[in-house]
């Protein structure tokens, strides 16, 4: 039996980055994946010949930059363009623009509200430094509050003494977005309607919560940290799509030793007297470490590969209650020409941005609506880029590919998801959208609909929470995924966790693969 | 007043964001949209189109044509074929570069050679005795440099031929006679497409219509500058003092000091500055040009003191900052940027030759809220960036 320093269960984007940095420190590592391709939900697929999509999660920007230096991510093939804009068109032919571009930007602003135009700036400070104040976090294991273990009260005070430095407004606006809806908290800044309806959809992405639910507000932050080049708020698209991510982080794993194996599903991690003792795969094989790292969500690791007969009764119920919910869905579409939006029809550089159906909070409140009593939504909020606009080797020559990001697609859909309901959806999805682009359904050649029943059974998400579970602040921090285990270490002695179900979270950020190879490794943050 | 380029017509509408730059007496556009970011990243993933016309261009041609430019140049002229293209700095009798540009090799007996500063003069009075003819084609010629992956997918798509790297062929390009160079000022796959400026709109017209679906974008001065620093390479006036220009001796460069030693070819019997180049290399240069990367924790430090997120410049600098090796200035960066590709904060400078060697640590002045502070950086290999289909 051959032995291995550490084994990481799940080859997604954390699976990859904590295995790199544990190799990085000399460890022997051993990735085990149970598709025949890593990435997990960051891959991408040629899913009609001609024409790449990034099946699955699509933009780049919460990617931790010290991973990507730290790992020599471009080195390894990571290209990462900018998204520089956001439309979102309206339904009376007009739209509202979010530029890079401050003058441009200004005056599209200034079109809508002369007010918001001018509070946008400072709205843009504001949330720069809460991302400041709120990104040490993310590079740490977070203290627990209620702990009275050395390590945890040395971070504790750390933490307590940069909040210290805080000065007080910016305490009092960082409890505020810990606490307030997104709807509520950008109605103290803005008047109108497609500004504010844009602006809270970064708190609803990924979870089954409304704009006006309280706790998006932190959500709509959490969006606001992702950093390009220094700049926060700026998002990308990776050349190539989000499996590039992976297949760099896999390169600058692989260059440290790390040996990865695909089609090696893990049917359970063995545990013998309190320990991980080795990892059992499907056919059979049995894998020895010292140090088993789960990259699944919590409900795959500790329920599925664990057993729950492994786990204290307390944490097993916690890991039961940590909820999911998925709420997100995906249309890929390979289309033959550019969709004409009606706001305005000519290609220009605003389809090199984002664009996104969110005319108003009341838009996505109603789509929410839907959800929330278990149907999809009727008029769903989309978040689209076409990612052959930025990176034109995504599609034939003057052919394009569209993702579609939709909400709400719950996973407990009344009835449950079948074929129907999936084409259903599809349909509901790219009618909404003609409205916008009447040309739309004649430039489709190709759809795939992904539902969040199908994030679950390709990826193995969960539910199809694309975070490994809701962002929602009972289950932040301290408490991802469950009170007094959130330093990615588990009951289970010789067992961590690297997902995304552990601090800080969601979306091809890294933080938690990293922060987990740290904890193993004894570094502190 | 300032001379517009036969593109002009087609680049000035298109130029929304009214920077302009001046170019050997000309105006190029800085950047056509209203920041020059998706122009960068569009010659690293698409293909940039850029109006280089304001090159000075020389035809030389007759039968002492190779010898008049290989007594000129460093490189040797005489061994250059038919179709191909050198790089190459050109010197004074000192040995202390007056300019550095291409020379074609058009035919046997005919050249078109590039500069960035005006070089008829130069040309003439070293053709003293030869048959040889020099006519100044820099108006009559119009130039497009098209950079980037999909460069050669558009051309192939028109018809042009296949090219190696710095090769050049005559072509016809929707009717339009060409020629095409496979040369360019960005370290990327690129060509540069020569035209008589009088067919100059349409084959404007030409290129962007075939390079639509490959993401062709017009691309400016700013997106290039940063480019052309990810690829290591030198900008007269910002990296090196012309030697016709130099006021005292310390702003002079010799091709050795500039890091062309590979282009001095020594085993010409004969040619401007060879006494003293062969003199330098054999003492050894006391200066070199490399590149510089500034080390990304050194920097986040300075900036977290003042309780600020790092900034890393937008754009490429040009200007002369000091270098430092333990607390004595040993040299000065030339040229700077934040490189978005290589998620890298790099620089071109002059140093000292003890201190230039490759994995140096030494310290760049960097200014901090006001302050003038020094962030670690270290010596590394140029270009920083080396793509295969560069020469592929």
């Amino acid at each position: 039996m051959k032995r291995h320093d550490a084994i990481i269960v799940g080859g997604g984007h954390n699976g990859l980055t904590c295995a790199a940095y544990l190799a990085r420190a000399g460890k022997k590592v051993l990735v085990l994946e149970r598709r025949e391709r890593i990435g997990g939900a960051a891959f991408s697929d040629e899913v009609f010949p001609g024409f790449r999509f990034s099946v699955f999660s699509y933009v780049v920007s919460l990617l931790r930059p010290e991973i990507i230096r730290e790992l020599e991510l471009a080195r390894h093939g990571l290209q990462i363009l900018p998204l520089e804009s956001t439309l979102t068109p309206l339904a009376n032919g007009d739209r509202l623009v979010q530029w890079s571009d401050h003058d441009q930007n200004r005056a599209e602003l200034a079109r809508h509200s002369p007010r918001d135009a001018e509070a946008y700036d400072e709205f843009g400070v504001l949330l720069h430094r809460m991302a400041r104040a709120v990104k040490p976090l993310l590079r740490m294991a977070p203290p627990d509050p209620a702990s009275l273990h050395p390590a945890e009260l040395l971070d504790m005070l750390r933490v307590g003494r940069y909040f210290r430095e805080l000065p007080q407004k910016d305490l009092h606006a960082l409890w505020k977005l810990l606490t307030m809806s997104a709807a509520d908290y950008l109605d103290e800044w803005f008047e109108s309607e497609a500004l504010k309806g844009t602006k809270s959809a970064s708190g609803i992405i990924g979870t089954l919560l409304g704009p006006r639910s309280p706790g998006t507000a932190y959500v709509l932050l959490h969006h606001y940290m992702g950093e390009l080049d220094g700049v926060f708020r700026a998002w990308g698209f990776a050349k190539g799509g989000n499996g590039s991510v992976s297949a760099a982080i896999a390169a600058a794993a692989q260059a440290h030793g790390v040996e990865i194996r695909t089609n090696a599903s893990v049917s359970r991690i063995q545990v013998k007297s309190g320990r991980a003792a080795s990892v059992v795969l499907e056919n059979g094989d049995e894998l020895v470490a010292g140090t088993i790292v789960s990259g699944a969500d919590p409900r795959r690791t500790f329920l599925g590969l664990v057993r729950e007969e492994n786990l204290p009764e307390d944490f097993a119920a916690a890991i039961k209650r940590y909820k999911f919910r998925g709420a997100s869905a995906k249309v890929n579409l390979a289309l033959g020409e550019l969709p004409r939006f009606t706001c305005l029809p000519e290609p220009g550089p605003h389809m090199r941005g984002a664009i996104s159906i969110s005319p108003s909070v009341d838009y996505l409140e109603r789509a929410y609506d839907q959800a929330k009593y278990g149907e999809f939504s009727k008029r769903p909020y989309m978040d689209i880029v076409m990612p052959s606009m930025l990176d034109p080797s995504m599609a034939p020559p003057g052919k394009h590919v569209m993702s579609i990001f939709v909400q709400y697609a719950p996973y407990h859909l009344n009835g449950g998801w079948t074929d129907e309901k999936r084409e259903a959806f599809g349909d509901t999805v790219v009618n909404t959208l003609a409205e916008y682009a009447p040309n739309l359904k004649s430039a489709i050649l190709h759809r795939q609909v992904v539902t969040p029943a199908d994030i679950e059974r390709i990826v193995g998400l969960s539910e199809g929470n694309i975070f490994q579970g809701e962002l929602s602040l009972q289950q932040m921090f301290f408490l991802r995924p469950a009170p007094a285990w959130a330093r990615y270490r588990t009951p289970i002695h010789g067992l961590f966790q690297c997902g995304s179900g552990t601090h800080p979270g969601g979306g091809v950020m890294g933080a938690s693969g990293r922060n987990a190879a740290m904890e193993i490794l004894g570094v502190r943050a | 007043m300032l001379k517009t380029t036969p593109f002009h017509a087609r680049t000035a509408p298109l130029c929304v964001s009214d920077a302009w730059r001046r170019w050997a007496g000309h105006v190029v556009a800085s950047s056509y949209e209203l920041t020059h970011e998706r122009e960068y990243h569009v010659i690293r993933v698409a293909a940039g189109l850029l109006d280089v016309s304001p090159l000075y261009k020389y035809w030389v041609r007759g039968r002492d044509a190779a010898r008049l430019l290989d007594l000129v140049v460093t490189r040797d002229v005489r061994k250059a074929a038919v179709g191909q293209v050198l790089y190459t700095p050109w010197c004074d009798h000192a040995g202390k570069v007056i300019d550095d540009g291409t020379i074609a090799r058009l035919d046997e007996q005919s050249f078109r050679m590039t500069s960035a500063e005006p070089g008829l003069r130069w040309l003439q009075d070293n053709a003293v005795g030869l048959q040889v003819e020099i006519t100044d084609v820099s108006d009559s010629t119009a130039a497009l440099s098209l950079q980037g992956p999909m460069s050669w997918p558009i051309l192939e798509s028109m018809g042009a031929p296949p090219l190696k790297y710095f090769r050049l062929a005559s072509a016809t390009l929707h009717g339009i006679p060409v020629t095409i160079s496979r040369t360019g000022y960005t370290g990327d796959l690129g060509f540069e497409i020569w035209v008589d400026a009088a067919q100059a709109i349409p084959l404007w017209d030409a290129l962007i219509d075939a390079g639509r679906p490959f993401g062709v974008m017009p691309t400016g001065l700013l997106a290039l500058d940063m480019a052309r620093i990810e690829a290591g390479l030198m900008l007269i006036d910002v990296d090196y003092v012309p030697a016709r220009k130099a006021l005292i001796a310390s702003q002079l460069s010799s091709p050795f000091e500039l890091d062309l030693a590979w282009t001095v070819n020594l085993n010409k019997e004969r040619f401007i500055g060879r006494a003293a180049l062969a003199e330098e290399k054999a003492r050894g240069p006391q200066w070199l040009f490399v590149g510089v990367e500034v080390d990304w924790n050194s920097l986040e430090r300075l900036y977290a003191e003042w309780g600020l997120a790092t900034r890393v410049p937008g754009a490429a600098w040009r200007m002369s900052v000091p270098i430092y090796a333990r607390g004595e200035q040993v040299g000065y960066a030339t040229s700077g940027a934040w490189s978005p590709l290589l998620k890298k904060y790099i620089a071109l400078a002059h140093l000292r030759a003890q201190w230039a060697k490759p994995g140096t640590p030494l310290e760049m002045e960097i200014t901090v809220e006001h302050r003038r502070k020094r962030a670690a950086i270290t010596v590394v290999k140029k270009p920083f960036f080396d793509p295969p289909r560069k020469r592929a």
